[in-house]
C-alpha cells in the first residue's frame, strides 16, 4: 500500500495549534510557580515538630505519587461537580496539575532540605533565628539550588503531562490536534506535528530552566559545580 | 434507573484492572528489550551509533506519552497497519518506556568502575562477554531500585491507553461513570485500586535503595 504523507489540512490550521501551544506554556508555567510553592510548603511540612501536620503532607505526597494524573482530574473535574463546583475545565486543569506537581515537588525538596548540613541549621538555631527565618535564609537556596536539575526535568514533565488536560477538554496544544484530526482525517500527520512541536517547547523550556539556574544560583555560574 | 455503585461495578474495576496489570507487564518487557539496545547503543565505541540513541532518547522524553500512543493508534492503520489497542499501547508504551529506561540503564552500565572493564579485557574476553558477563550482572544491581520504582511510572501510565479506547482500569471507570453518574465512589475506587498497586512497588523501591547505600557504606 503507498503511503502519502500530506500536511497540508494541518499546517492550514496553524493558529489553533499555536494557541494550543500558548495555552500549554501558560498552563505549564502557571502550574510550575504554583506547584513549587506546594511541593516547598509541603517538604518543610514533612519535616514539621507537629505529627500530624507531617503525618498530612506524606500522605498528600504518597496519594498522588502512587495514582495516575489522569484519574486524578476525573475525580476533581467529575467530582466537584457532583459537589456542586462547577469549574471550568481549564481551572480544574491548573487545580490537578498544581496539586499532582506539588506531591513530586514535594519530595524532590525534602530530598534537597535533608541534604543541607546539620551545622547548618544547628548555626542558625544558635544566631537565634527563627524556623522560618532558617528555612528563607538559610536553607531554601542551597536546598533548590542542589536538586534544581531534578526540579527542572520534573517542571518538564509536568509541560508533557498537561497533555492530559485533554482528556477534560481543554483547549491545550493536544486537546486541539485531537479537533484537528477529527476534521481533517489526518491523525498520522497531526500527531506528527504536534510531537515536533512538543519537542520544540520542552527545548526551550529546558533552555529557560538553564538560564533560571545561571541567574537564580551565581555559585554555579562561577564554579559550575553546585554547593 | 439509574444504577448505583455497587458490588457489580467493583467486579467491572477489578477487570479492567487485570488489563491495567497485563499492558503494563507487556510495555515492561517490551520497554526493557528497547531501553536495553538503547543503553547498549548509547555507550557504543561508535560515535554515530552514540549520537543516534542519544537523539531518540530527546527526542522521546520530549514528547508526551499521550501523543505517542494516538501517534501509534491513529498512524499505525493510516500507513496500512491495522493494530489492536493493546497492540498499538503497547508499541507506543515500549518506545516510551525504552527512551526512559535507556538513559536511566546507560548510567548504571556507565557507573560499573572502569577497573571492571579494564580487568575483563585484560582477560581476553570479548566485547560480549565482557559487557554481558562483568558488566551488566554488577549494573543490573545498581540499576535494581531506580528500575522498580519506574514501574510505577509505567502503571500509573497505563490509564492514558484509556484515550485509545483500550478497555483499562481507568476506562471502566469512565463507563461506569457514564452510568451511574457517581464520579466521586467511582474514581475514588478507581484511585484505590490504583494505589494498591503503585504502592507496594514504591515501598520495594525504597527498601532496595536504603539496602543497597547501606551496602555502599559497609564497602
Amino acid at each position: 500500500m503507498e503511503v502519502s504523507l500530506d500536511f497540508s489540512p494541518i499546517f492550514e490550521r496553524w493558529p489553533m495549534l499555536l494557541d494550543g501551544a500558548i495555552v500549554t506554556l501558560l498552563l505549564s508555567v502557571a502550574a510550575t510557580v504554583s506547584g513549587f510553592l506546594i511541593g516547598t510548603l509541603c517538604a518543610a511540612g514533612r519535616n514539621s515538630r507537629f505529627r500530624i501536620v507531617s503525618a498530612i503532607c506524606a500522605i498528600y505526597v504518597e496519594a498522588i505519587r502512587n495514582t495516575p494524573f489522569l484519574v486524578q482530574i476525573f475525580l476533581i473535574f467529575f467530582g466537584l461537580s457532583t459537589l456542586g463546583f462547577t469549574l471550568s475545565a481549564i481551572t480544574v486543569a491548573l487545580l490537578a496539575l498544581t496539586i499532582n506537581v506539588g506531591a513530586y515537588t514535594g519530595e524532590i525538596m525534602r530530598a534537597g532540605f535533608d541534604s543541607v548540613h546539620a551545622g547548618q541549621w544547628e548555626a542558625a538555631e544558635c544566631l537565634g533565628l527563627s524556623r522560618l527565618q532558617t528555612y528563607w535564609h538559610v536553607v531554601l537556596f542551597p536546598a533548590a539550588e542542589r536538586v534544581f536539575p531534578s526540579l527542572s526535568s520534573q517542571f518538564i514533565l509536568l509541560m508533557l503531562a498537561s497533555s492530559i488536560t485533554s482528556q477534560i477538554s481543554v483547549p491545550e496544544l493536544t486537546g486541539n490536534a485531537n479537533y484537528i484530526q477529527g476534521v481533517s482525517f489526518r491523525p498520522l500527520e497531526t500527531y506528527l506535528v504536534i510531537g515536533v512541536m512538543y519537542f520544540i517547547l520542552s527545548v526551550i523550556m529546558r533552555q529557560i530552566f538553564n538560564l533560571i539556574g545561571m541567574v537564580a544560583f551565581p555559585r554555579r555560574r562561577r564554579l559550575g559545580t553546585p554547593l | 434507573m439509574v444504577p448505583t455503585f455497587g458490588f457489580i461495578h467493583i467486579q467491572f474495576l477489578l477487570e479492567g484492572a487485570i488489563w491495567t496489570v497485563i499492558l503494563s507487564v507487556c510495555a515492561f518487557l517490551g520497554g526493557g528489550l528497547m531501553g536495553l539496545l538503547i543503553a547498549l547503543l548509547r555507550i557504543s565505541p561508535i560515535p554515530f551509533v552514540r549520537r543516534l540513541a542519544a537523539w531518540y532518547i530527546e527526542l522521546v522524553q520530549g514528547i508526551p506519552l499521550l501523543v505517542l500512543l494516538f501517534t501509534g493508534y491513529f498512524g499505525l492503520p493510516a500507513i496500512g497497519v491495522p493494530v489492536s489497542p493493546l497492540l498499538a499501547a503497547t508499541i507506543s508504551m515500549t518506545v516510551w518506556v525504552g527512551a526512559y529506561l535507556g538513559e536511566f540503564w546507560r548510567g548504571s552500565l556507565e557507573a560499573v568502575p572502569k577497573a571492571q572493564w579494564e580487568a575483563a579485557e585484560c582477560l581476553a574476553l570479548t566485547r560480549w562477554q565482557r559487557m554481558f558477563k562483568v558488566i551488566v550482572p554488577q549494573a543490573v544491581r545498581n540499576a535494581t531500585p531506580g528500575t522498580v520504582g519506574f514501574m510505577v511510572q509505567i502503571i500509573k501510565n497505563t490509564s492514558l491507553a484509556s484515550a485509545v479506547s483500550f478497555v483499562d482500569l481507568t476506562r471502566a471507570g469512565q463507563l461506569i461513570n457514564n452510568s451511574t453518574f457517581q464520579p466521586f465512589v467511582t474514581f475514588v475506587a478507581v484511585a484505590i485500586i490504583y494505589f494498591l498497586l503503585c504502592f507496594p512497588l514504591s515501598v520495594l523501591s525504597r527498601r532496595l535503595e536504603r539496602r543497597m547505600a547501606r551496602g555502599m557504606a559497609k564497602a
